[in-house]
């Protein structure tokens, strides 16, 4: 889990696999750059495949930004949970939060991408999802 | 109103266009049009790109759009820029793809 302070819109990377999630990272920091702030987080709470919810308020907490969160996911319970943990978020930050429909990888790639840009939540989102447009 | 016409001039101007070789060994793949999109959008102009002085035209500043033309090494890129700023973001990208994007 790692971060970087801006107003920039934050990437949270959220896979079954903690090593999925922290290759995902490492690509988004050697192609993008620090000017985003990123977290991952992967694995249920044993260290097995899977999400947590926990894991995933502490990756949007760490990728924090006033200009929002968007978050990347690979399969179901990722989502799912990933849906959750927005749902647990105090009030006035559940509205920052939204989660793409995207493919994990490319998809967080490329919201950073237009992140680093300094676009807002609703362009970041808009980028990422342009792969299944 | 100055700033108004300003800008409607702008819009209305004829479109800067010029073109640069890829250098670098990949192409522009997946890093080079982050450096790519990313450059360009620092600027207010509209930038698109090409393979061919004709077109088809792929907006600059998406990087899905510009990851899809794969344009390979040796490939030509037109660009073609529209505002206030488009010299400015003209001499960015030339520079940046005359660079090899920082990795030759």
């Amino acid at each position: 889990m790692s971060s970087s302070n801006s107003g920039n819109v934050g990437i949270v990377i959220v896979s079954h696999s903690s090593k999925v999630a922290e290759g995902a990272a490492d690509m988004v920091r050697q192609m993008v750059g620090d000017a985003v702030p990123l977290a991952w987080t992967g694995g249920d709470i044993d260290g097995g495949l899977g999400t947590n919810v926990a894991g995933i308020l502490e990756a949007i907490e760490a990728a924090w930004s006033p200009a929002g969160v968007a978050i990347l996911v690979d399969l179901g319970g990722a989502e799912t949970n990933s849906e959750m943990a927005v749902e647990m978020l105090p009030e006035d930050r559940r509205t920052r939060v939204v989660v793409c429909n995207a493919p994990v990888v490319e998809g967080a790639v490329i919201a950073a991408t237009e992140s680093s840009g300094g676009s807002p939540l609703v362009a970041v989102k808009r980028s990422a999802e342009e792969f299944y447009a | 109103m100055p700033d108004a016409n300003a800008s409607r001039a702008a819009e209305s101007a004829v479109p800067l266009t010029a073109s640069a070789v890829l250098v670098n060994a990949v192409g522009l793949h997946a890093r080079p049009s982050v450096k790519l999109t990313q450059c360009a959008k620092r600027f207010a102009a509209s930038i698109e790109l090409a393979l061919a002085p004709d077109g088809p035209w792929t907006d600059a500043k998406s990087p899905v759009k510009v990851m899809r033309v794969k344009a390979p090494q040796g490939a030509t890129l037109h660009f073609r820029v529209t505002g206030a700023d488009g010299e400015a973001a003209l001499a960015a990208l030339l520079a940046l793809v005359n660079d090899g994007f920082g990795e030759a």
